[in-house]
């Protein structure tokens, strides 16, 4: 058959219902909180791969939600960061109410399109871009950790794109890495800190450009955000000239 | 109308394939592109889902959720490629 070779690795984690715990929870920004499960009969997680979670009402109504996980590899420990949509059925909850000692039903590990794995796994050296809008950088964090856990020679570089600096997911972590050598550029659309370089506004093309691995490098590039934010930017990196077969997008709905 | 990517699709197609059919390769009925079906573009509406090709827009899959079934429709894509497990 024609078309690309299915040389995915193979997902080996199989996917089921779980109960986590809420062993760890605090801020992470103004709207967003870091959760940290104990799963016990967790199967280990791929870096970049989501869970479902999923909330019953005492009248026996259920809302269903995706997120993407920050922790990669085995163990029984999972992390989230969620964001809290004002509209959302299930992020307030986590958010706002969920505390330590309360328990989620979870569903996954899930999804191994969105997913990075080590050299060692894929023979593949190309660098590896990857781009956040908002809460779109979770999925990052589990690869970048990954990524660092595995000393794994692949090129990183992260662009992470937020409205204002209190909105930055994972701050310190993002700068330790920084400082270990990951190389990770910030764009503010509505206001930058002081002494930052650029005034805050929306990413132009151009700026765009400045801040990713060159097409002619041939990264392979992952995508997350909002679907305006992923559609703006993902229809720009083809104009740059990269390859859509080398673009893998993960859209969260919204503008 | 906005949309999300086939690989938000993973939880519910869990539930009715024993492999991961977001990370098989499926040739589009309209227009023969292959391609991952978790680079679909997917339109979540009240009555259901619908996944389309990326290339050419044609609907490769539909997905009817009841209290007590689920209804998949595949009639858009031709044949699907699944790794073995090693």
């Amino acid at each position: 058959m024609s078309g690309p070779a299915a040389v995915e690795p193979l997902e080996s984690r199989r996917t089921a219902w779980y109960t986590g715990t809420v062993v760890e929870a605090r801020p992470e920004t103004g709207s967003a909180r870091r959760l940290v499960l104990e799963v016990p009969d967790w199967p280990g997680n791929d870096a970049g791969q989501h869970l479902d979670v999923r909330l019953t009402a005492p009248d026996g109504y259920q809302a269903q939600r995706s997120y993407s996980i920050a922790s990669a590899g085995p163990g029984s420990r999972v992390e989230l960061a969620v964001d809290e949509l004002p509209d959302g059925e299930v992020s307030p909850f986590l958010v706002e109410d969920v505390m330590i000692g309360d328990k989620l039903e979870l569903h996954g590990p899930l999804g191994g399109y969105f997913v990075w794995m080590p050299q060692s796994v894929t023979h593949d050296p190309r660098p590896v871009q990857l781009i956040a809008g908002g809460s779109g950088v979770v999925p990052f964090l589990a690869m970048v950790r990954a990524h660092a856990e595995a000393g794994d020679p692949t090129p990183f570089r992260l662009l992470y794109a937020v409205r204002k600096p209190d909105d930055v997911f994972y701050r310190q972590e993002l700068a330790q890495l920084a400082a270990n050598g990951l190389q990770v550029d910030y764009v503010y659309s509505r206001t930058a800190p002081h002494d930052w370089p650029v005034p805050a506004g929306r990413i132009t093309k151009e700026a765009l450009a400045g801040f990713v691995i060159p097409a002619s490098e041939k990264p392979r590039v992952y995508l997350c955000g909002s679907t305006g934010f992923v559609e703006l930017i993902a229809g720009w990196l083809i104009e740059l000239g990269h390859a859509a077969g080398d673009i893998r997008t993960e859209r969260f709905g919204g503008k | 109308m906005t949309h999300v990517d086939g690989n938000a699709l993973a939880g519910r197609l869990s539930d009715l394939f024993a492999f991961d059919l977001t990370t098989a390769i499926g040739r589009c009925v309209n227009c023969g592109t292959s391609g991952m079906i978790g680079a679909a573009m997917v339109y979540e509406a009240g009555l259901g889902t619908v996944a389309r090709c990326p290339h050419c827009g044609a609907v490769l899959a539909t997905i009817v959720e009841s209290d007590d079934t689920i209804w998949l429709s595949l009639a858009g894509v031709t044949a699907l490629e699944v790794a073995k497990r090693p």
